[in-house]
């Protein structure tokens, strides 16, 4: 009599437990699949406009990788060798083109300026990338930003241009705020490089 | 120890034995009528039984200090220690333990996890002096345990050179989750709730689940049985960033009727000192809380529990990287990249976890030798971390977990004489969910995993002396995920070819992808133990698992913030299977004794991540490291060893090394453990209020069994490109730390006593890396800290 009864609460337990299982695992079958999420943050493409001073051809510098972190390796475009001779006025802007709509994150970057600098490095022959003197291209506390750079070419030369931004560098830090990037620190939000040439 | 100590040893056993022969006699009383010739007597070393009137008597004894335990299924046991220094008659009176189900779990910790593996097991006395540490951070004090970390705060432990998923912590009999979210989440597990912390090597703790290929770490919390009520209260401070925890419980036991547990704590920590300078936002919170609630019967007890987790931790500023350039640059200029003043404010890049756990159990008394056990425990981790970003993104998340696991266990036991059986089921079904808000594409998918194990595990006793154990088990388990590939990511890993079933549905440049998979596994454990004359022991055990590959390791895609790699998984892996064996000699001495084991694991389709190559982004290069599998071979052996130089000075040494190979390659497997060496001294003195002083050497040498996985990075130096090596598999070189321990106890008041310790970690302020460590590339370990511990037990 006893042992039956013990059995009968088994049972009993045995289905509750089977039961709650089955519910719980069940409750989840309504499938929408949640939407792709949206990479708001991402770089995408980076674009320099280098304008020459007295007329002339504008020179464009193009890196997009439109897959991101993806496999695919990004494409980089230079429209034109630069002239010998002339000073370019260049101006950097930063897009998102995955995000839906394209995002411009250029004024992101001014608005939080005291945390961004760009810096540029070049080799081979070229003459050196300095930052423009207009105040917008200055922080709050009188740093360079430097989304604008100047580019006075010579002789013909070529080399590499590497534009890098980063994000809550040292702006302190010595030669930091001339725009070398040896003990700037922080961490890199684009770094691209381009193959350029003075003809 | 030398050659000349050990005969040493022999000998004063030899004498011992010889010279001073006692009888002890009695009889075993008890109210109600009991089977007297199923109480297990053991005196010293002796083991014997009752007539069956009870009455008993074990001869030859030898003078000194002697264990009395005596033990009958449904009562509570009766442990003494007595100074024999003649013939003796005692009587013991048996007391019905009404709460039986612990006499019957104390005796499975003695039995049932298994009688052919010699478990390790960390006592309270110990837990307590690590209340303001992690969980991670007091296993190590078992020889052949080392740790992970990520920065000083996030650490899980490394059994015989293994981690991760393949150690699975099961706290008060529910498998903590969260592992599968991948290596740099420690368990989240408030150590004060620990009342004892048992270490299994090896997978042979079937009854948990059969894919502990690195072994198990089972933490019961402190449980009363006598009908009391008392409380503790734990303060610590540490000088090293300037903070401390207050942990606080009160016990409320009982024989039979309602029983409760409760604690709480609290840590606030700010920024730690390494030795040279401050580790820049790695302060830690955590406030955890644990209550259960217990009645017991004479038939049954049922116990509801409920515990919630929650830390925020800071990341090192500095391992906050970008490309390898960075990364170059923060390995050869050997100094973090950002150094502030000390702070106790915690900034991005940070974790906020929370897990909350509730069960219930319910035990059923069949018969005196025979109970049933129900659990159903339902577990939420929810994990965010922040990461360093722009505008308005900066106060979201860059990644935002939810787990949500339901567990079903039904156990059933039954002991006889000689013999243990145990089996039972388990279900569980599990939710993962990736908050697609953080505007970054999730590292794990969202997932839906349902699981279903059976075993049985028995032993059996051929004598005293020899008994055997074996068990099986059979998992299933099905996961089904949903995940968003890049088509050029799907392509590059040659997706298309391999999985185009997987394929849901077409969002430009992704594609919508439902994986699944399913698993049958079988895991078995068999071994024996075996006591030899005068204090031998062995123990050897067979053990097979199968582990499944974790959701990190089959969907990892992108770029891991904490490391600055791009991490990749692999839809085509494999389950691991480990089939190890491993054995243990243990030899007690009247004042030395030692512990040797060691093991060989192979591992077929080993698991880990290999650094492969290059992506360029538009951040610059970053190294591409790929979940791989190989065949692994791991051999290495721990030794403990315990002396009682005098009453007053003991010593103990453990040692471990491990040897782990990849079989294919031919080379070593990366991030294995090096050889490391502890001695402690330890001096006490009951008169001076108790005191304990200890100092404790911990030597770590360089891990010279490495793969080479360097590589080349251009940088610009003086206008020019230049390649420079990124050395990123050297090890660090040895480290010899010191610490010291001390403590005193006072009786503050009628009822309560006070427990002081003074304690000094890395007394010389050493500068050291650790291999370990996911941080080392960026800064140093912890300088010298001092801490205060107060201890109240009222």
């Amino acid at each position: 009599m006893k042992t039956n009864q013990h059995s009968k609460q088994f049972k009993f337990y045995a289905l509750a437990l089977v039961a709650a299982l089955t519910f719980s695992s069940c409750s989840n079958d309504d499938d929408t699949p949640p939407p792709p999420v949206n990479e708001e943050e991402l770089i995408t493409t980076v674009t320099a406009i280098y304008t020459p001073v007295g007329g002339g051809t504008a020179v464009t510098l193009q890196y997009k990788d439109l897959d991101g972190e993806g496999a695919n390796a990004p494409v980089i475009t230079v429209s034109s060798p630069f002239e010998k001779n002339k000073t370019y006025n260049g101006t950097v802007t930063f897009k998102n083109e995955l995000a839906n709509p394209a995002e411009d994150i250029t004024p992101e970057i001014v608005e939080e300026g005291d945390e961004h600098q760009l810096f540029y490095q070049t080799t081979g022959t070229l003459n050196p990338f300095t930052y423009g003197t207009a105040t917008s291209n200055f922080d709050k506390n009188g740093k360079p930003v430097g989304l604008q750079s100047v580019f006075a070419t010579t002789g013909a030369a070529s080399g590499t241009l590497t534009i890098t931004l980063r994000h809550e560098p040292n702006k302190s830090a010595a030669n930091v705020a001339t725009g070398d990037i040896t003990n700037a620190a922080g961490s890199t939000d684009a770094e691209v490089t381009f193959s350029i040439s003075v003809l | 120890m030398s050659k000349k100590n050990f005969v040493f040893f022999w000998l004063m056993l030899f004498v011992n034995s010889l010279y001073s022969q006692n009888t002890i006699s009695g009889k075993i009383i008890s109210q109600e009528p009991v089977s007297f010739s199923d109480i297990h007597i053991h005196i010293g070393q002796k083991i014997s039984s009752s007539d069956t009137s009870g009455n008993y008597r074990v001869t030859n004894l030898p003078d000194g200090i002697t264990k009395i335990y005596i033990s009958h299924i449904g009562y509570q046991s009766i442990d003494t220690v007595i100074n024999l220094q003649g013939n003796l008659e005692i009587d013991f009176k048996l007391k019905r333990n009404t709460t039986k189900l612990h006499e019957v779990v104390i005796q499975q910790k003695n039995n049932a996890n298994s009688k052919s593996v010699a478990e390790q097991q960390i006592k309270l006395e110990t837990i307590e002096k690590y209340s303001n540490k992690s969980l991670g951070d007091v296993l190590k004090e078992v020889a052949g345990i080392s740790s992970l970390k990520t920065g000083n705060a996030v650490v899980k432990p490394i059994i015989n050179g293994l981690y991760g998923s393949r150690v699975p912590v099961i706290n008060n009999n529910v498998k903590l989750e969260d592992q599968q979210w991948g290596t740099e989440h420690a368990p989240n597990f408030d150590v004060n709730a620990a009342g004892k912390i048992t270490v299994i090597k090896g997978a042979s703790g079937l009854q948990y689940g059969g894919d502990a290929i690195g072994g198990l770490v089972i933490i019961e919390p402190i449980n009363v049985k006598k009908d009391t009520l008392f409380g503790k209260t734990i303060v610590n401070y540490d000088a090293n960033g300037k903070g401390g925890s207050l942990s606080s419980s009160v016990h409320k036991g009982n024989d039979l009727g309602w029983s409760w547990n409760a604690l709480a704590t609290l840590k606030y920590m700010g920024d730690k000192q390494a030795a040279a300078y401050v580790l820049s936002n790695t302060g830690n919170r955590e406030a955890n809380f644990s209550g259960d609630l217990k009645y017991a019967a004479k038939k049954f007890n049922a116990t509801a529990f409920y515990s919630y987790y929650k830390s925020v931790i800071g990341i090192l500023s500095a391992s906050h990287t970008g490309n390898v350039n960075d990364l170059y640059q923060s390995i050869n200029n050997k100094v973090p990249s950002v150094i502030n003043d000390f702070t106790y404010i915690i900034q991005n890049p940070k974790q906020d976890v929370q897990h909350h756990i509730a069960k219930f159990n319910f035990d059923y008394y069949l018969n005196e030798s025979a109970f049933i056990a129900f659990q159903y425990a339902f577990q939420f981790n929810k994990r965010l971390e922040y990461d360093v970003r722009r505008g308005d993104y900066k106060n979201t998340a860059a990644l935002d977990l939810d787990l949500k696991t339901n567990t079903l266990n039904i156990d059933f036991k039954k002991s006889g004489h000689d013999w243990n059986f145990e089996s039972g089921l388990s279900a569980a079904t599990q939710k993962n969910y990736a908050n697609p808000a953080t505007g970054i594409r999730p590292l794990i998918p969202n997932y839906d995993k349902i699981d279903f194990g059976a075993y049985a595990i028995s032993s059996y006793n051929f004598s005293d002396s020899f008994s055997v154990d074996g068990g099986l088990r059979y998992d299933f388990s099905k996961m089904d995920a949903t995940k968003y590939y890049q088509k050029s990511r799907w392509d590059e890993r040659g997706y298309n070819e391999t999985f185009p079933e997987f394929i849901a549905g077409d969002y430009g440049t992704q594609w919508l992808t439902k994986p699944n998979f399913t698993f049958h596994n079988i895991s078995a454990s068999a071994g024996f133990h075996k006591k030899l004359e005068k204090s031998w022991d062995i123990f050897t055990n067979v053990s097979f698992a199968s582990r499944n590959p974790n959701p990190s390791e089959f969907f990892s895609d992108g770029l891991h913030h904490s490391t600055g790699v791009i991490e990749l998984g692999d839809l085509n892996l494999k389950k691991e299977q480990s089939t190890k064996l491993s054995v243990t000699i243990r030899k007690k001495f009247d004042q030395f004794s030692f512990e040797i084991n060691p093991y060989s694991n192979h591992i077929h389709d080993y698991i880990f991540l290999k650094p492969v190559g290059f992506e360029t982004t538009i951040r610059g290069a970053f190294p591409v490291w790929e979940y791989q599998q190989t065949d692994a071979l791991l051999l290495g052996i721990d030794v403990q060893t315990h002396w009682n130089i005098t009453n007053h000075w003991q010593h103990s040494f453990s040692l471990a090394y491990v040897n782990g190979k990849d079989n294919s390659k031919k080379e070593p497997l990366i991030d294995m453990p090096p050889l490391n060496l502890n001695n402690k001294i330890r001096f006490s003195k009951k008169e001076w209020n108790q005191l304990i002083l200890e100092l404790k050497s911990e030597i770590v040498l360089q891990q010279n069994r490495y793969p080479d996985n360097n590589f080349y990075t251009n940088i610009i130096k003086d206008n020019e490109f230049e390649s420079v090596l990124v050395d990123i598999s050297t090890p660090p070189p040895a480290y010899h730390l010191l610490h010291f321990y001390s403590e005193m106890k006072f009786n503050t008041f009628k009822k309560m006593n006070t427990t002081v310790a003074f304690s000094v970690q890395n007394i010389f302020n050493v500068s050291y890396r650790d291999y370990l460590n996911r941080q080392r590339f960026f800064a140093d370990e912890i300088g010298r800290s001092f801490q205060i511990q107060l201890k109240f037990n009222y």
